[in-house]
């Protein structure tokens, strides 16, 4: 159960699989990306995916709230699965919430008009109910005092931050984050795998493409590797890093941990 | 170098600050009225050249502008004998009595002079209600928008026509169901029978829709849909009664109206109409689908592959021939009509170009957060793309402002229009008239053009301060 009043609000009464993936395929043309993938994820998980670029890591966690559709199998979200129904895929996208690698704020919005857009719009929370939401997670992720600027004169650390503040404003069950950190300056990074560990620590189910591997150590239930659209390896953590089994996976792993 | 080990002494070359420097001013040498000259002005030969020609053209061309329109101008007269050379003893430029005579039927073409007031009111309102919407500060902006897009074009339609239309049959007369309700039968000056027709028809629509989407969407569907419908009609009917309505205006037919009237009528409904309907048509042009995407395409395609006084032409000539005999629609009505598709299908490709321009991460940040598609578009990707194009969008406004010139084509007389039918009062007839009469139109439609080309900009400084990146 999670710390976090809000948070543990948000998962009172929810299914117990998190998210379930059968068998599911996908292609773009006749590019095969996503091959019989099979995955399950309890609440408040953890998992890392990490693989070599092309490998489908991302496309796997965009499925997930179906900005990329799969051709074959079924995945199960928070106990709905995802077809072609578009009221099903918005309550899906309403429990889930994700983070970009550019961010993917408003530039025309402010910060706080950023957190309370989907509150408001999508949830019909009164305004002033959105904007209390929204400073709560903005002095989550630190930057309470930011509330009032754009987007754009901010640094990319603290765009991401906001970003995850934006998406935790919609109280989502699962948090997807898709290379959180890979278009940050080096000096950036770390703030923003704080405010994810401390999500972590708070009982978010989370999902992350990511290549920090620190990160993964730290917080994550398990590690997965992807090539080529499979998955070819699981493992906690420490046996991962330490003893991975796949040759593929020891090539990887030698090429970033240096 | 005897120490390889310390820092300083690796290479000669090497520089490492010894201490913190603080900020300094840039150096002056670059600032003052003649450097700036030499840089911008005479930095080179070819820029002494151009400075050089720049000046003769100012040289050659603003004096002889001063001299017609104001030292050599004539400002007083009654008559032609004011503004002939002869008579006044030298060279004659613009003859502005001229325009003092005319400046009535420049305004108001035709329309009565006793009803002109009406034509008065509907621009001082107008003004009343533009200014405050255009200025950011001012308060009330939803309730402005409201009045001026929703009741202030119902208050201009009924004091410009004079309202009183005498109507008879809703849908369900037209459609030949005329024998349901009793024919002659009025009441306080409505005719009972178009508003029992009105009102069945507004139900019989509103079951319609309720069934259409019943069976489309699902039982849920059917009672908002109906609910919807009813209010468009409600609205509707609201529209109709101020247009029904013996308000006792005498009734000023469009034939009679001209000059700037026109103009600003025609420009302003064109704008007004043209930005929703080109946003729906770009909409339409992206979306995924096809019936809706090619009916788009071709819409946009058909306009602007036809010219504008071929629209005006076939609109006021032709349409008449295809039209069933009792129906007949109003001259300038047909115009508007046509020059507001034609402006749409325009503004269609200009938003479109701005859709176009945002980045497919703004769609996706925005599906992530459970927005539907068209709250998607409504709150995050529209309000982006039209501050993009908003250049290009105030450049057809622009555009449009000046081709209203060309319903002159059909017989109706604009500004332009009253102006010429003006230079044939032999009263006036001096060798300056015709210059003075085009130097004054050009005036005008340079005021406004130039005014909506200085807002715009100010809009675009204001949105890209806020958004500064």
């Amino acid at each position: 159960m999670s710390t976090d009043p809000v948070i543990a609000q948000a998962e009172a009464g929810a299914p117990k699989l998190a998210v379930e993936m059968v068998g599911v395929n996908k292609w773009y043309g006749e590019f095969h990306v996503l091959r019989d993938v099979n995955l399950t994820v309890e609440r408040g998980e953890r998992l890392v995916i990490c693989g070599p670029s092309g490998s489908g890591k991302s496309t796997l966690i965009r499925c997930i709230n179906r900005l990329e559709e799969h051709q074959k199998g079924r995945i199960i979200v928070d106990g709905i699965e995802l077809t072609d129904d578009l009221k099903r895929i918005d309550e899906v996208r309403r429990e889930v919430g994700m983070c970009f690698q550019h961010f993917n704020l408003f530039p025309h919005l402010t910060i706080l008009e950023n957190c309370t857009l989907a509150p408001m719009w999508v949830r019909k929370m009164p305004k002033k109910e959105a904007e209390e939401v929204a400073m709560h997670f903005l002095e989550k992720v630190k930057i309470p005092h930011q509330a009032k600027k754009y987007p754009g004169q901010l640094s990319g650390g603290q765009q991401q931050r906001v970003a995850i503040a934006r998406a935790l404003c919609m109280r989502p069950r699962i948090m997807l984050f898709d290379e959180p950190t890979s278009a940050l300056d080096p000096e950036m990074v770390k703030e923003v795998l704080d405010t994810m560990v401390e999500l972590a620590q708070d009982g978010m189910t989370m999902l992350c493409v990511t290549h920090e591997m620190g990160f993964a150590r730290q917080v994550a239930n398990r590690v997965i590797f992807m090539d080529a659209g499979q998955i070819i390896e699981m493992n906690e953590p420490n046996a991962f890093f330490s003893n991975p089994q796949h040759e593929r996976t020891k090539l990887f792993l030698s090429q970033i941990l240096h | 170098m005897s120490d390889s080990t310390s820092g300083q002494a690796l290479s000669p070359h090497a520089f490492v600050s010894a201490a913190f420097r603080e900020p300094e001013p840039p150096p002056t040498s670059d600032r003052g009225p003649l450097r700036w000259a030499r840089a911008h002005l005479f930095g080179s030969v070819p820029q002494v050249l151009l400075t050089l020609f720049g000046i003769w053209l100012l040289y050659a061309v603003i004096p002889p502008l001063v001299r017609f329109f104001i030292t050599d101008a004539v400002w007083e007269g009654t008559n032609r004998n004011a503004c002939l050379p002869a008579d006044v003893g030298h060279s004659v430029g613009a003859c502005w009595p001229f325009i003092w005579a005319k400046i009535n039927q420049l305004t108001y073409g035709f329309y009565p002079a006793d009803e002109r007031w009406r034509v008065n009111v509907v621009y001082a309102l107008g003004a009343l209600l533009l200014l405050p919407l255009l200025i950011q500060k001012a308060p009330y902006k939803r309730l402005n928008a409201i009045v001026f897009f929703g009741v202030y074009p119902v208050l201009a339609f009924v004091l410009l026509t004079g309202g009183n239309f005498a109507l008879r049959h809703f849908l369900l007369g037209y459609l030949g169901f005329d024998g349901l309700f009793p024919a002659g039968a009025e009441v306080g000056g409505l005719s009972v029978a178009f508003w029992a027709d009105f009102i069945l028809s507004s139900a019989l629509l509103a079951l319609v829709a309720a069934g259409i989407s019943r069976a489309v969407a699902g039982p849920g569907a059917g009672r908002g849909a109906a609910r919807s419908t009813l209010i468009v009609m409600a609205l509707l009917g609201v529209v109709l009664l101020a247009a029904d309505v013996n308000f006792g205006l005498v009734p000023v037919e469009t034939r009679l109206w001209g000059g700037l009237l026109v103009t600003l009528v025609i420009a302003v409904t064109g704008i007004t109409v043209s930005l929703p309907f080109g946003i729906l048509l770009a909409l339409g042009r992206r979306s995924k689908l096809p019936l809706v995407k090619i009916s788009s395409i071709l819409f946009i395609e058909f306009w602007r592959g036809v010219p504008l006084i071929t629209v005006l032409f076939f609109a006021t000539y032709m349409l008449p021939l295809f039209l069933p005999g009792q129906l007949t629609i109003d001259g300038l009505l047909r115009a508007l009509v046509g020059v507001a598709l034609f402006a749409s299908a325009y503004m269609a490709e200009v938003v479109r170009g701005g859709l176009q321009a945002i980045p497919k991460g703004q769609y996706e940040g925005a599906m992530a957060l459970g927005l539907p598609g068209s709250l998607m578009m409504r709150l995050v990707v529209l309000p982006q793309a039209l501050k993009l194009v908003i250049p290009g969008i105030v450049n057809n406004f622009i555009g449009l402002f000046k081709d209203t010139t060309l319903v002159l084509i059909v017989s109706i007389f604009d500004l332009l229009g009253a102006m010429r039918a003006a230079f044939t009062d032999p009263n006036w007839a001096t060798p300056t008239t015709l210059f003075t009469g085009f130097g004054f139109a050009g005036i005008v439609y340079f005021v406004f053009c130039f005014g909506m080309s200085r807002y715009s900009m100010a809009l675009e400084k204001r949105l890209d301060r806020a958004q500064r990146h």
